[in-house]
């Protein structure tokens, strides 16, 4: 499967999030590295899209989309830092 | 919310760039402005409600409207159609503008290396353009590997833009040369690089823009140079098309 990065999902994060996120910065909650999302190893062929660690390979985030929903997994990131969204 | 929502452009204008290779001039009446080196999405939906929804990367400076230039792969769902199909006059649906880490702003004074793999190309011809309409000091060179010279995207523009003292270019041609060329032809290594690139001390700014194979080798070679990796900046793009 084809590797890319998170550049990829910067049109759908941002429309989930309101703010530009390929700056944003994640912590990986496997090894704790901080890096920026546009850094992530990113799989989009993958049943949604899949962001991975680029230093231990543990999945960071996972989006499905589908039917009119979005799932998002965030449960291999313990921190998210984002630039406020306007108005906040 | 300041969201990114999906808006109808409308194609003004064509330029075919190579064979395979054509630009789109837009008109987007909600289009926010962009930044050099962001791209944007475009959703294309089928008279069965089926979508395909594809990134693509801005090729016109800010300050010289939108646009954005698209290579036909074959087997592809959306790039066909907008390489051979799409019309003046014609309408699409489109989402941005997108990124806000590959990009150059033109207040940095830095030294600029960009480095293209094919239409990775797209996003760095934006920073040359931006960096030749405003005021900087920023030298910049661009290390620009296609297939052949007909896969050369923006060549014309690029030799008129090279005669100036900020811009450097090199070409190398990795599949085949025309007779007497006289630039690299090989795949981007370690040694290429040590020819083209700014020393690492230089703190030369760096963006890599391609396919993850040609964008990791690059990466990776600059890294041998003595290149702190975060100074370097990489956008892959996928062979879906």
């Amino acid at each position: 499967m084809e590797r890319l990065d998170g550049n990829a999902l910067g049109g759908t994060l941002y429309e989930l999030f309101g703010v530009e996120m390929t700056v944003a910065t994640g912590v990986c909650a496997s090894c704790g590295a901080a890096e920026q999302v546009a850094r992530l190893d990113v799989y989009v062929n993958a049943p949604g899209a899949v962001a991975r660690c680029p230093h231990c390979g543990s999945v960071v985030l996972r989006i499905v989309e589908g039917r009119g929903r979005v799932w998002i997994d965030l449960s291999g990131a313990s921190c998210l830092e984002l630039g406020s969204p306007p108005g906040i | 919310m300041n969201r990114v929502l999906w808006q109808i452009a409308e194609v003004t204008g064509a330029v075919q760039e190579t064979p395979t290779v054509r630009t789109l001039i837009l008109d987007a009446p909600d289009w926010p402005g962009h930044r050099a080196g962001q791209h944007l999405d475009v959703r294309l939906t089928a008279e069965d409600g089926y979508q395909a929804q594809r990134s693509y990367s801005i090729a016109s400076a800010p300050e010289d409207g939108l646009a954005v230039t698209v290579e036909r792969l074959d087997d592809g769902e959306a790039s066909p159609y907008l390489v051979d199909e799409l019309r003046k006059g014609d309408r699409l649906e489109l989402r941005g503008p997108i990124g806000g880490y590959f990009v150059w702003d033109g207040d940095d004074n830095r030294p600029v290396l960009l480095i293209a793999g094919g239409s990775g190309i797209v996003p760095l011809m934006a920073m040359i353009r931006h960096r030749s309409s405003v005021e900087s000091e920023a030298p910049f060179r661009l290390l620009y590997s296609s297939r052949t010279y007909g896969d050369v995207i923006y060549r014309e523009e690029l030799e008129r833009l090279a005669a100036e003292d900020w811009l450097e270019v090199f070409h190398t041609l990795t599949r085949a040369q025309p007779q007497g060329w006289s630039g690299y032809a090989r795949r981007i290594d370690a040694e290429l690089l040590r020819e083209v690139a700014w020393p690492p001390g230089k703190n030369a700014a760096v963006f890599v823009c391609g396919s993850t194979r040609f964008v990791d080798a690059a990466a990776d070679g600059l890294v041998q140079l003595g290149y702190d990796p975060l100074s370097i900046k990489t956008e892959r793009f996928g062979a879906t098309g």
